[in-house]
């Protein structure tokens, strides 16, 4: 049987498979993908079907409904689908490797309950908030930043785990309504510029500096 | 009442969206918002404690100050409304109307929350309320500033999300029951993990602060207030990023409650000088005045994070400087609206000489600058004057000294934008008959104005009083108890 610390480094494994996918709709299946593992978890903290709505939900919201909103926002697109982050793939692979070193070591000076379920809980959730966060700031077109967030998300997700039993309303509210709200009304927004922007401006969208 | 304090404009926002008429629709705004001030009015002249929903809102008495602000500034801008959406006949308003009552809600929603989540949410609703109003002009441009500002504060709201949880964690690893109410939090900060309590002030400063715009965080600032229209850009400026200000306040009084304080304080003077000085930095050349004023308001958050910084008896200036803030931001943003709208421009190559195109609304500009930059005898003379005596009293020698030098470089470098804008002659190009001066668009600048001068000279006893009572409300939830 899968432990919870296995489902986890399969989730910061996929940080780097996220990091390094070079088309669209490969980052777009990995991000629900690592949705659904993360949806999966609250079964392994022990509280049976209670756990049923939350994990059903965030599965729903995570792995289907939000892959297939941004699915539906690309097949409109003109313009190509491959992934061309700042300063290559090499570098965001580099990049993201550095902040999991990092969230490890932060991780590590932060000390948690004996009995929690897993130890890898807050260096996975502080590596994927880096790692979304990296994909937002690497990547100019607003579908890939809109799956930054989700990562981000992810990130914080990860780490209510610790809090399901005690406030349970805490994370339940917080995660579904940021989430749902956030990207549904940056999802019209995506609909909007396809509307009224042209390809190239839709590339980066650049026009406003100092 | 404090209930109603919320309910009233969600409901008002609710009749502007089923309200038929373009034309009409923008009359419920002047009235959902007096609703609100009204109120105000009576919670912050009573006595009695107001609370409602079990204690999740109360009103405290620094809360009362920043519901003041807010309220008047609203009201103030909604007075504007009208006759600024009389002049856009071809724009559908139904959305920005709504829009702007609800963030009034979500406003009061963040000032009266006495629970750790619930203001979290109100705090993302302010953002989600406001973004649509951004892209009132509904062009790239302004669709691109409201992506950068979903996008940026959405991070911002996520990593306070994740703060909010790590400081539940401290109380549970602590061993205590799980509470995220703010007076459970106070009374047991000293008991809470100091090494998770640490890492929580610091995602929830970056995370509140990208939402209140201080630098480095302020990247969505000039986009979005560049491109909303005026009355818009008043209220994120006077009136949303005070309310992020006033939760990063509570947050920063339960880390020095719970013996963070150090650290927690040294960090917010740092991101406030440097806000100060990024703002000075930008303001230099700047070519487009609305722009400007983006960077003015990441100035100004910075007086803000940098007096709480201080704390003590500076607590009374930042205060004061709240409600200053509202009033000068909104006849700035207001009056630049103006010039913008009848000179067909936001650049000062094409703006100049407002002040005699424009006999009302450029010397308002003018005279917001003024306000803007603590001269006196406007009310942010008192209020940063207080603020720096105080630093120097505490003995932050060096960062007082900066924070005269910052102020001293906003000044130049706004000044000199501002005096190519208002001063000399007319330019060429000239200014559009269709959007001449008027009193419906002049007469709310002139009151934010009256009021911002009004506090310089005299600052009436009511006022006095809830401030007097908020300062030692704050000053008492951080001491040793």
């Amino acid at each position: 049987m899968l432990s919870l610390t296995t489902l986890l480094e399969l989730v910061l494994l996929l940080n780097f498979f996220i990091l390094g996918a070079s088309r669209l709709r490969t980052v777009v299946n990995l991000v629900a993908v690592q949705g659904m593992l993360l949806g999966a978890a609250p079964f392994w903290l022990g509280h049976g079907w209670r756990a049923a709505p939350l994990a059903l939900g965030t599965m729903a919201v995570k792995g289907v409904l939000i892959p297939r909103l941004l699915l539906y926002a690309m097949r409109d697109m003109t313009i190509g689908h491959e992934v061309r982050p700042a300063g290559g793939f090499i570098a965001s692979l580099l990049l993201g490797a550095a902040g999991a070193a990092f969230a490890l070591w932060f991780g590590g000076t932060l000390p948690l309950r004996e009995n929690e379920f897993s130890q890898l809980i807050v260096p996975a959730s502080l590596a994927t908030t880096f790692a979304g966060f990296l994909m937002m700031m690497t990547r100019a077109r607003t579908i890939s930043q809109s799956l930054g967030y989700l990562v981000l998300e992810n990130g914080v997700y990860i780490f209510s785990l610790l809090l399901v039993e005690a406030v349970p309303a805490l994370v339940e509210t917080g995660v579904l309504l940021d989430l749902i709200v956030a990207v549904f009304v940056m999802g019209i927004i995506i609909q909007n510029i396809n509307r009224q922007l042209d390809p190239v401006a839709l590339q980066h969208l650049s026009a406003l500096k100092d | 009442m404090a209930a109603y304090l919320v309910l009233a404009p969600a409901v008002a926002a609710l009749l502007a969206l089923a309200a038929p008429s373009n034309r009409w629709r923008p009359w419920l705004l002047p009235i959902g918002s007096a609703v609100h001030l009204a109120l105000t009015a009576a919670v912050v002249r009573s006595p009695a404690a107001i609370s409602a929903w079990d204690g999740w809102l109360a009103l405290d008495a620094p809360g009362k100050v920043f519901l003041l602000a807010t309220s008047t500034l609203h009201f103030l801008c909604m007075l504007y409304a009208p006759g600024y959406l009389a002049l856009r006949p071809e724009r559908p308003n139904r959305v920005l109307c709504a829009c702007l009552l609800a963030s009034l809600s979500m406003m009061t929603l963040v000032i009266l929350s006495q629970h750790l989540g619930l203001m979290w949410v109100a705090v993302e609703a302010t953002t989600l309320t406001t973004a649509p109003s951004i892209y009132f002009n509904h062009n790239a441009r302004s669709l691109e500033a409201t992506w950068k500002y979903l996008l940026l504060c959405s991070v911002g709201i996520a990593l306070a999300l994740l703060g909010s949880f790590f400081l539940a964690y401290s109380a549970i690893y602590a061993g205590l029951e799980p509470t995220l109410s703010f007076e459970g939090l106070l009374a047991h900060a000293p008991e809470l993990s100091r090494p998770w309590l640490h890492a929580a002030f610091i995602l929830l400063l970056v995370g509140y602060g990208t939402k209140m715009g201080l630098a480095p965080m302020h990247a969505w600032k000039p986009d979005a207030y560049g491109e909303a229209p005026g009355l818009v850009g008043a209220l994120l400026a006077g009136g949303v990023t005070s309310c992020v200000f006033f939760a990063l306040l509570r947050i920063h009084q339960i880390a020095v409650r719970g013996g963070d304080g150090p650290f927690a304080s040294r960090a917010m003077i740092f991101f406030g000088l440097l806000s100060m000085a990024a703002a000075a930095a930008f303001m230099v050349r700047q070519r487009d005045f609305k722009r400007l004023l983006a960077y003015s308001s990441v100035e100004h958050m910075g007086i803000l994070a940098f007096g709480a910084g201080i704390g003590g008896a500076a607590m009374y200036g930042v205060l004061l400087h709240v409600i200053n803030n509202a009033l000068t931001k909104g006849a700035l943003f207001l009056s630049a609206g103006n010039i913008h709208r009848a000179y067909g421009s936001k650049l000062t190559d094409n703006v100049q000489g407002a002040m005699r195109a424009l006999p009302l609304s450029g010397p308002l500009f003018f005279l917001g600058f003024l306000a803007g930059c603590g001269s006196p005898p406007f009310g942010t003379f008192v209020s940063e004057f207080s603020i720096i005596t105080a630093a120097f009293r505490q003995r932050h020698f060096a960062a007082a000294t900066l924070f005269l030098a910052a102020l001293l470089a906003v000044f130049f470098g706004m000044g000199a934008v501002v005096t190519t804008v208002t001063m000399g002659r007319p330019s060429a190009a000239g200014v559009k008959a269709a959007f001449p001066d008027g009193l419906r668009t002049g007469a709310p600048i002139l009151a934010l104005i009256g009021l911002a001068f009004l506090l310089g000279v005299y600052i009436p006893p009511v006022l006095s009083d809830v401030l007097k009572e908020a300062v030692v409300a704050l000053n008492a939830n951080v001491a040793r108890r």
